[in-house]
C-alpha cells in the first residue's frame, strides 16, 4: 500500500502566493488542494462606509493586473444601482480600455509564463535567448495593450480616468490616431503569436467542464450580457446567487464559488470561446480553424491559444471602436444617488468578475460582494489537478511535479485577487 | 557580461495586489537588457528557477499583515545587501492599513464564513516598522520609470534621483492648469511626486496615492477642500485611502469625519 505526497510551496509565474499539495495512495490520486496563502484582504469589508465615486479607485486595488476589470464591474453596478445606463460612444471606450487590458495581461501570461512550460525554460527571459523574435513580440504586444491603457486610462496600472457614469476625460480622435497605429502592427504580431503557439506540444487531456461566460446578444462579451454556461444557466446578472455559492474552506483564503446544483465550473479564455465562437468575426474564427481549434476547446492545456486568438479578437476589435470613435459632448453620464442593490459582471482576462453593492440613499457603500474569477475557478483547478497527476502517476516525481504546476499555470491564476511555485516534498510510506 | 559577476536582484512579495512588481515586467523595451546587465536571481512571479541568496539588490511589494510575514522579511533582510521597499503597500502599509481604523476581527466576519481559518494581525504596517530599509520608492502603483531609476542607481552605488516635492511641481511642468482653481478639490499640494500628475490631466484631483511630501501642509489644505465644499467625511474619506497610516494623513483625516 503506497500512499506518498507531494508538496509545491510556492507557485512560481502565477500572480500571488499558493501551494500545492497532492495525496496519492494505492496509485490513486486521494487528493489535491491548491492552497492558497496570500494573506486575508478585506476588500468587502473596506468598502463599507465608503462613497460609491470613489469605489472604482479602491476596487482596482484588489488586482495590479486586472485592474480594468474590477473598476468595470464596479461602475456597472453602480449605475445599475442608481438607474443609469451609459451607451453610445462613453460604452465604447469602455470596451476599447478594457481590450488593451486583455491584450496586456493575455500577452504577458502567453508569452511570459506560460509559453516557458511547453519549451523547457524556467522564464520568458531564458527562453528570449532561443526565442528572441517569440518573446520581443510578445513584448511589443504588452505594449501595445498598456498604451491603450494609458491613453484612456492615465496609466496602465491603477488606471485613473474610470468614474461611474464614464469617464473623468475622454480622448480627441487625434489622441487614438498613433495608438491605432501601433495597434494594426500589433495585430499582425497576435497572428504570428498564434500561429506559434499553435506549434506547441499539448498533452492529451480533456475534461468535460461546465463553461460559464457572460453572453451578449451581438457581441464577443466584455461589460455586457446574460450569465450563460454550457448546460442550463441562462440567468441575469443580478440573478447571479440564484444558482451560484461561495464557501470557505480551510486550506484556502480565497473563498471556493460552486454552482449550487452541480458544483465545480469553469470561467475564463476557455469558457468565453465555447460559448460566444459564433460572435467572433469571420476573420477570427478562421484563424481559430487554422491554429486547430474546434468551437469548442476541452484542453486546459490549449487555452494558450485561445488566449492568443483572444489577443487577436482585441486588436482587431480596437481597430474597429477606434475607427469609429467620436468623441461624446459629455466624458460622463450624471448620476444621482440613491439606496438600493446594484449588480455588475465583466468579463475580466481570466472570466467573470462579479459584484454587488448596497448603496444608503446617499451613495455610501452599506454592504459588498465581489467574486473574483480565481475563486470560482479554484474548485475546477483542483479537479484538473487530480486528473492531471492521475494520468502521470507512473512518472517521476519531478514530472507529477512539473505537470501540476502547468495544470495551474494554464488558468492564469491571479492569487493576489482572490499566489508563485515551487518547492516539492514527496513521502513515500 | 561573461566573466564578470552579474548583481543578484531579488523581487519579494507580502500582502499587494501584485501592481508594482508588474512594474519591472512592465519595462517591456527595457526589460531584455535589464537581464543582461543584472542577475534575476529570484522573481517568483516571472520564473521557476530560483536561485538562493544572498542578493545584491531586494524589491519588496507588500505590507506586513500576518505573524508569519513579520518573521520572512527579518530572512529577507538577512539575505540582502540593499533592501528596497516598491509601492505604498510597502512603505505605508497601503489600503490593507484601513483595517487599523476599525476592529479587524470584524473585517475577518464579513469577508470570512469560518473565521477561525483566517490568521491575520490587526494591522498592516511597512517593511521599515520590522527591518532597516535602505530607500523606499513610493507609490500604488509605482513609476516604472522611477524603479529602473532606482535599481540603476543601487547597482552603481549612488543616490537614487527620486524628488520628494509635491505633485503641484509636476503639473506645472506639464503645463496642466490648476483643478483647485476650477473648484476641484485636490490633494496634489501634500502628496509626493513621481506620478507625473496623471489626475489633473485627466480633469480630477490627486487622491494621494504617492503618500505625503515632505513637509506637508494638511491643515492649510483641509480648510481650502472645505471652502470648496468638500464635508468633514469627504476630507476624511480623501486622506484613507493608500497611505493613511502616514503621520501626516492619519493625524489630518483624525481632526475630520463624522
Amino acid at each position: 500500500m503506497a500512499t506518498k505526497t507531494v508538496h509545491v510551496d510556492y507557485l512560481a509565474r502565477v500572480e500571488g502566493e499558493g501551494a500545492l499539495d497532492l495525496q496519492i495512495a494505492d496509485g490513486r490520486v486521494a487528493s489535491a488542494q491548491l492552497r492558497i496563502f496570500e494573506p486575508p484582504r478585506f476588500f468587502e469589508a473596506f468598502l463599507r462606509g465608503r462613497g460609491y465615486a470613489e469605489t472604482p479607485d479602491i476596487v482596482a486595488r484588489i488586482c495590479g493586473i486586472c485592474p480594468i476589470a474590477y473598476q468595470m464591474s464596479a461602475v456597472h453596478a453602480i449605475e445599475h444601482a442608481f438607474g443609469v445606463q451609459v451607451g453610445g460612444q462613453l460604452r465604447a471606450l469602455r470596451r476599447l480600455i478594457y481590450c488593451g487590458e486583455w491584450i496586456e495581461s493575455h500577452a504577458l501570461h502567453v508569452v511570459m509564463l506560460h509559453a516557458p512550460d511547453f519549451l523547457g525554460f524556467p522564464d520568458g527571459i531564458q527562453m528570449a535567448r532561443e526565442h528572441g523574435d517569440m518573446v520581443r513580440d510578445g513584448l511589443a504586444l504588452k505594449k501595445a495593450g498598456n498604451e491603450l491603457m494609458a491613453l484612456l486610462g492615465g496609466r496602465e496600472i491603477h488606471p485613473v480616468n474610470v468614474r461611474p457614469g464614464g469617464f473623468y476625460r475622454v480622448p480627441s480622435r487625434a489622441e487614438l490616431a498613433p495608438v491605432g497605429e501601433s495597434l494594426k502592427r500589433a495585430r499582425d504580431r497576435a497572428v504570428g503569436l498564434l500561429r506559434w503557439v499553435a506549434t506547441f506540444t499539448f498533452p492529451e487531456f480533456e475534461r468535460d467542464y461546465e463553461f460559464v461566460a457572460l453572453r451578449h446578444p451581438g457581441e464577443y462579451p466584455f461589460n455586457e450580457g446574460r450569465i450563460v454556461s454550457s448546460r442550463d444557466i441562462d440567468i441575469a446578472i443580478a440573478d447571479y446567487e440564484t444558482e451560484f455559492e461561495e464557501r470557505h474552506v480551510a486550506h484556502s483564503t480565497a473563498l471556493h464559488s460552486l454552482l449550487k446544483r452541480r458544483g465545480a465550473y469553469l470561467v475564463g479564455p476557455l469558457a468565453r470561446y465555447a460559448l460566444n465562437f459564433d460572435r467572433l468575426p469571420a476573420s477570427v474564427q478562421q484563424l481559430a480553424r487554422e491554429a486547430g481549434l474546434g468551437p469548442v476547446c476541452r484542453n486546459p492545456f490549449r487555452s494558450i491559444v485561445v488566449r492568443a486568438l483572444e489577443i487577436v479578437y482585441a486588436c482587431e476589435e480596437a481597430l474597429r471602436l477606434i475607427a469609429d470613435y467620436e468623441p461624446p459632448a459629455l466624458a460622463a453620464v450624471p448620476l444621482e444617488p440613491r439606496a438600493g442593490n446594484g449588480f455588475g459582471c465583466t468579463e475580466a482576462p481570466r472570466g467573470i468578475c462579479w459584484h454587488r453593492y448596497d448603496f444608503e440613499a446617499d451613495g455610501s457603500i452599506r454592504a459588498a460582494r465581489i467574486v473574483p474569477p480565481t475563486a470560482q475557478n479554484q474548485p475546477s483547478i483542483e479537479a484538473d489537478l487530480a486528473a492531471v497527476a492521475e494520468s502521470v502517476l507512473d512518472q517521476s516525481d519531478e514530472v507529477i511535479r512539473d505537470r501540476c504546476e502547468q495544470s495551474i499555470r494554464n488558468y492564469d491564476p491571479c492569487i493576489s485577487c482572490s499566489a508563485h511555485f515551487l518547492k516539492l516534498a514527496v513521502q513515500r510510506t | 557580461m561573461a566573466g564578470s559577476r552579474r548583481p543578484r536582484l531579488a523581487v519579494w512579495k507580502f500582502a499587494s495586489c501584485d501592481g508594482c512588481q508588474l512594474s519591472l515586467l512592465d519595462c517591456e523595451d527595457e526589460l531584455l537588457a535589464l537581464a543582461e546587465v543584472i542577475d534575476i536571481a529570484k522573481f517568483p512571479e516571472a520564473s521557476s528557477a530560483f536561485e538562493a541568496g544572498p542578493y545584491d539588490l531586494s524589491l519588496v511589494e507588500g505590507s506586513i499583515t500576518t505573524a508569519h510575514d513579520a518573521e520572512r522579511i527579518r530572512e529577507v533582510r538577512r539575505q540582502s545587501r540593499h533592501l528596497v521597499t516598491i509601492g505604498a503597500c510597502a512603505t505605508a502599509g497601503g489600503i490593507q492599513a484601513l483595517r487599523d481604523f476599525a476592529d479587524v476581527d470584524d473585517f475577518v466576519a464579513v469577508v470570512y464564513a469560518s473565521p477561525q481559518y483566517i490568521q491575520t494581525l490587526a494591522t498592516s504596517t511597512p517593511i521599515s516598522a520590522h527591518v532597516p530599509v535602505d530607500f523606499e520608492l513610493r507609490g500604488c502603483p509605482i513609476n516604472k520609470m522611477q524603479l529602473l531609476e532606482v535599481i540603476s542607481a543601487f547597482l552603481v552605488g549612488r543616490k537614487p534621483a527620486v524628488a520628494a516635492h509635491s505633485v503641484c511641481i509636476e503639473c506645472k511642468r506639464r503645463g496642466t492648469v490648476c483643478v483647485m482653481v476650477q473648484g476641484v478639490p485636490c490633494l496634489g499640494p501634500v502628496t509626493h511626486a513621481g506620478c507625473g500628475a496623471i489626475c489633473p490631466a485627466y480633469r480630477r484631483g490627486c487622491y494621494g496615492c504617492y503618500g505625503p511630501m515632505e513637509t506637508p501642509n494638511t491643515a492649510a489644505l483641509a480648510r481650502e477642500w472645505q471652502a470648496l465644499g468638500a464635508s468633514p467625511r469627504d476630507i476624511q474619506r480623501a486622506l484613507r485611502t493608500f497611505n493613511a497610516t502616514t503621520e501626516a494623513f492619519r493625524k489630518e483625516s483624525e481632526a475630520h469625519g463624522d
